[in-house]
């Protein structure tokens, strides 16, 4: 693609040839009014708004009014955007649009965000002329995620591109004709798209919106918003936690062009907020008795002194975990793993660090791809989401050899006759992603491992057979060929095929290996050894005291072992936000501030180290500042900034760390950025004189974010600060495409994050899984509506996450006496699950929810039977 | 000399002019209805609460004197959970009234509004919904809106036409 000069508004501008005049226009942040165009969606004509005046060339005088979503850019073109002509077309449309509108901006929750009320305003339309009846639609419930009020609906067709042709979702459609299309599903029900919280963000009007947010409504003027990281799996999308009162009331994406983009999943949108009330732990407590903060500290010192291990969470930041390690030392901190899991995800760290570890954004170029063993949308949804993206390329590519450019939507999906890119799935169960795979292949857990390297084998040159050397030569055929897995079967072994893969495949590999939780990586980053080296350690009588920072050591490791460990330690001291099973087993519980309340520093699947920021104030101390308490050796950390940089210099590799986000002192010329907007109401509403809440009170030691809104706004701040898109007149997250430089492309200033790999040194190989005995081998069960011990307790996502399951064979149902509906218990316990029976579990294996029915990597057989 | 005298006599014949001082508080003064003093919330034609949590008049208030919080109610309707106006800061620009796409919010000519503690300024939605209509007689929103209500179904507010008939396709 070359650049080439077009004329808007009189000033010449250069570009990328082969775009629409609408997206490039609006990277060059002029602003186009739109519907139906949308960045990653691309360009159907639907609504007929973005009518401007297109001269050809200079000889052209008189030019033509056209689509600027439908029209090429051209060499030397002239672009009139405020042409009578068009402005007048453009208020048409909107009054036409406007005809059926009903009168609902007051009682809509998109007011004040909405696109549609934007582009009204800026056409100046504000009497309804004609006064015929309002076409009306009777809505449906689409479950407890999303609302649906249909006489809202413009007709732009965005909601039907996202869920169906981006998302592969197949229960939402357009019905009817004409004035009266409908947008909804078949009959009542919820959207079974993981994606379909999108919808919210996707539609430019109030059809879909948030349901926990709509119970719990703030306008999006009267709510702070804070940059932070969604905190349910790996892929660490960027999000804008937004909050009034104190109560996170919604999450809405915040563009990275390398991570999430512009969509999420559902888990990351409706967990870890909306908790019911009692979740969170009250107060301190020591040997079951209510205490004072100081009391607390007291004993947990006390406790220290006699000799203690820490363990530290994949659920936690680098900075807490890096607390607990200086607390006892790098030989006395571990992970809140079993050994197979630290391990494993250690040695992906170690093979991320070696080849290379691309984004999302790179997947969505490649041309071939095997995902082995991954139950993708389960583990990582907005990585499945992505690969569905890899998916269309073979079909874009042949529509470009028609001459029918990716942007042009409808047609090039028409010129790409359905064409997929050579996507292999080898996975235990039927797959989300199948519908989009070219090979879709079954296998039990153990021989998984075993056709990866019958790949690599056939990519060697070797003898294997059909389909994986059909599948290997594939890969060897593409130009950027992508391999993907993870620890979501718990089989470290999957890990060595991958790694064998792209040893064979060489340099132009994209590896991608998604570890379950937040901070895996940052934790594997630490070098900590497993649960079973603090027992030992415990068991030796090396220390007495176990201190355990944001984890629920049952949601990862055999009850066994954690009985075992909680036996061995004389005390048990417990840092956390929400009461769990192991704060329930402490005999000193300290409460903390969550995800979304203290400031920290994660690290994703590819090893990018991101930031997120203290949503409100007044919340319970970051775990860090806790434990930095409990010994005078660290009374010398005041900020984030102090932890990353002492981090930094034990640990070199993770040194970048602290250049995840500007530091705490960073300052623009308008001093801090403000996470409230300039409209925030309600300031002086509850202070009496002398009684006004003073800085100092809501002061954020741990950024250069302020909550009020004093300070810059918008795109004013360094990417990985901004409090929001802060386009003029622009309200919406339509607004994000103007800051970035390109459809799909990157924050104009860069997208936040920086890689923490280079030099990490990882085990040469995963850890073997211990032998098992003849029996029921378990294997973890993944559901993307199903968050982590926190977010499993969403109100909103909890109500749509399916009951979990135990998952049999026919054949071993059979033997063991159980029905489908049975109450299931697992190694003689009551297992809140009920027993579903699939021909597509191998026989001799067991499926377990993960977290929900067994922790997810458990290395030995457990007996299933039923309750009752 | 003569000009003080001069200036006395002026003054003197004021005592034969019209007064316009009045006897507050024992005499009330006569204010217009438009006249901006304490602000109520008021209701619709049916004794039901005009108010809708919109939060406009909030953002409108220039000193961000008003704190609403939305609720819904059993049958549909949004309404303010909380509503709070501070009159200590409150300086009765009307903006509220003029935002409210409900005529919820009315100011009135009771101004008087002074009270003997702070605290006791700032008003809670007990204290200021009324039990009638306000100067803005007749209006009811949820008539208008497109959003339905136990009563109102869709195609059943003003200037609606039936629910579409999804099965229908002719042209
Ligand atoms: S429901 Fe929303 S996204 Fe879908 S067509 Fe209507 S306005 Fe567009
Ligand atoms: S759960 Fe994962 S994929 Fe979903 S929004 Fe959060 S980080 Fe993104
Ligand atoms: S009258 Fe003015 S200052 Fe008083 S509450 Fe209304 S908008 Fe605010
Ligand atoms: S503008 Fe009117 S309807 Fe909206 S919150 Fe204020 S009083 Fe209520
Ligand atoms: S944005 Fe161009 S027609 Fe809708």
């Amino acid at each position: 693609m070359s650049r080439i000069r077009i004329i808007v508004n009189g000033e010449t501008r250069e570009v990328e040839e082969g775009q629409d005049i609408l997206s490039a226009c609006t990277h060059q942040g002029v602003e186009i009014p739109h519907f139906c165009w949308h960045d990653a969606l691309g360009s159907v004509g639907a609504c007929r708004l973005c009518a401007v005046r297109v001269h050809s060339g200079p000889e052209d005088a008189e030019g033509k009014i056209e689509m600027a979503c439908m029209t090429p850019v051209a060499d030397g073109q002239r672009i009139e955007v405020a042409d009578a002509e068009a402005e007048e077309m453009r208020a048409h449309v909107i009054e036409w649009l406007m005809r059926s509108h009903p009168h609902d901006c007051a009682v809509c929750e998109e007011g004040g965000a909405c696109h549609l009320q934007d582009m009204t305003v800026a056409t100046g339309h504000r009497t309804r002329r004609y006064d015929g009846p309002k076409r009306t639609h009777r809505n449906q419930d689409l479950g407890p995620l999303l609302t649906h009020e249909m006489n809202r609906c413009i007709a732009c067709y965005r909601c039907v591109r996202f869920y169906r042709h981006y998302a592969g979702g197949r229960d939402l459609d357009v019905m009817g004709a004409h004035d009266r299309v409908y947008f909804g599903r078949y009959e009542d029900g919820p959207l079974e798209s993981p994606f379909a919280g999108n919808l919210a963000e996707v539609c430019p009007t109030g059809v879909f919106n948030d349901k926990g947010w709509s119970k719990d409504y703030a306008r999006k003027w009267d709510m702070t918003a804070t940059p932070s990281i969604c905190s349910q799996c790996s892929v660490g999308c960027n999000i804008f936690a937004a909050e009034r009162g104190g109560r996170l009331r919604r999450l809405q994406n915040r563009y990275n062009g390398e991570v999430n983009g512009h969509f999420l999943c559902d888990k990351g949108r409706f967990g870890a907020l909306h908790l019911p009330d009692g979740a969170r732990l009250s107060g301190p407590r020591v040997r079951g008795l209510d205490v004072s903060a100081q009391e607390a500290i007291t004993a947990a010192r006390t406790a220290l002194e006699r000799g203690a291990v820490a363990i530290g969470s994949p659920r936690a930041t680098l900075e807490t975990n890096f607390a607990l390690r200086q607390l006892v030392g790098p030989d006395r901190f571990f992970a809140g793993l079993p050994d197979l899991e630290a391990q494993t995800v250690a040695r992906m760290a170690g093979l991320l660090a070696r080849h290379g570890a691309p984004s999302l954004a790179e997947l969505e170029r490649c041309d071939a791809a095997l995902v082995l063993g991954e139950d993708l949308t389960g583990t990582a949804p907005r990585a499945a989401l992505s690969l569905r993206q890899t998916a269309r390329n073979a079909s874009d590519a042949l529509a470009a050899e028609k001459g029918v450019p990716k942007w042009l939507n409808n047609a090039a999906q028409v010129a790409g006759e359905g064409r997929k890119s050579p996507i292999a799935l080898v996975t235990m169960l039927p797959d989300a992603l199948d519908d989009v795979a070219a090979w879709s292949m079954r296998r039990a857990p153990e021989d998984i491992a075993a056709f990866g390297q019958a790949v690599a084998a056939a990519i060697r040159g070797e003898r294997a057979d059909a389909e994986a050397t059909a599948i290997a030569s594939a890969l060897q055929a593409a130009e950027r060929p992508a391999v993907l897995s993870g620890f979501g079967l718990a089989r470290p072994e999957v890990v060595d095929a991958v790694a064998a893969i792209a040893e064979a495949l060489g340099e132009k590999t994209r590896l991608y290996l998604f570890p379950p939780e937040v901070n895996s990586m940052g934790l594997a980053l630490m070098q900590a050894q497993g649960l079973e080296r603090a027992f030992e350690a415990l068991e030796a009588g090396k220390a007495e005291t176990a201190l355990i920072a944001e984890a629920d050591l049952f949601e990862r490791a055999d009850s066994l072992l954690v009985d075992r460990l909680f036996e061995a330690a004389k005390e048990v001291v417990v840092l956390d936000s929400y009461a769990t099973r192991t704060t329930a087993r402490a005999s000193i519980t300290i409460p903390c501030a969550d995800w979304a309340e203290a400031a920290g520093t994660v690290v994703n699947h590819e090893g990018r180290a991101q930031r997120r920021f203290a949503a409100y104030p007044g919340a319970p101390a970051a775990a860090w500042r806790t434990l930095a308490s409990l010994s005078d050796t660290l009374s010398g950390w005041a900020t984030v900034d102090d932890v990353l940089a002492e981090l930094g210099q034990a640990l070199p590799h993770l040194a970048p760390a602290r250049d995840a986000a500007p530091s705490v002192t960073f300052r623009t010329p308008l001093g801090k950025i403000a996470r409230a907007n300039w409209r925030f109401s309600g300031r002086t509403a509850h202070d009496q004189a002398g009684g006004i809440v003073r800085d100092a009170e809501r002061a954020d030691p741990d950024s250069a974010l302020a909550f009020s809104m004093e300070g810059t706004h918008g795109a004013g701040a360094p990417p990985a600060l901004r409090t929001g898109y802060d386009v003029p007149g622009l309200h919406s997250a339509s607004a994000a495409p103007y800051l970035t430089d390109a459809n799909g492309g990157h924050l104009q200033e860069g997208d936040p994050g920086i890689s923490v790999l280079a030099g990490f040194q990882g085990p040469d190989a995963a850890p073997a899984l211990p032998a098992m005995e003849r029996g029921m081998r378990p294997v973890p069960l993944h559901d993307p509506f199903a968050g982590d011990e926190i977010g499993r307790r969403a109100d909103y996502l909890a109500k749509r996450c399916p009951p979990a399951q135990v998952m049999l064979h026919p054949a071993d149902a059979k033997r063991l006496h159980l029905k489908a509906g049975d109450l299931a218990t697992v190694d003689g316990l009551h297992a809140e699950a009920e027993i579903v029976i699939s021909d597509a579990m191998p026989e001799h294996h067991v499926g377990l929810s993960a977290g929900r029915v067994a922790p997810r990597s458990l290395s030995r057989i457990v007996k299933i039977g039923r309750q009752g | 000399m003569k000009g003080i005298l001069d200036s006395i006599g002026r003054v003197g014949l004021k005592l034969f002019t019209k007064k316009y001082t009045q006897q507050y508080p024992e005499e009330k003064p006569d204010l217009p209805a438009r006249y901006r003093a304490r602000i109520v919330l008021t209701r619709d034609p049916d004794g039901q609460e005009r108010c809708v949590a919109c939060n406009l008049c909030a953002v409108a208030c220039p000193v961000d004197c008003i704190d609403v919080q939305k609720g819904e109610t059993e049958d549909g309707r949004w309404y303010p959970e909380t509503f709070r106006i501070n009159f200590a800061r409150c300086i009765f620009c009307g903006y509220c009234e003029e935002a409210c796409p409900t005529q919820a919010i009315q100011l009135t000519p009771d101004f008087e509004t002074a009270d003997y503690t702070r605290a006791g300024l700032i008003h809670d939605k007990a204290d200021l919904l009324i039990a009638g209509q306000g100067k803005q007689e007749g209006y009811r929103y949820w008539s208008v809106a497109g959003k339905a209500i136990d009563g109102k179904d869709k195609g059943e507010a003003e200037n609606e036409a039936a629910p579409v008939n999804l099965k229908d396709l002719t042209p």
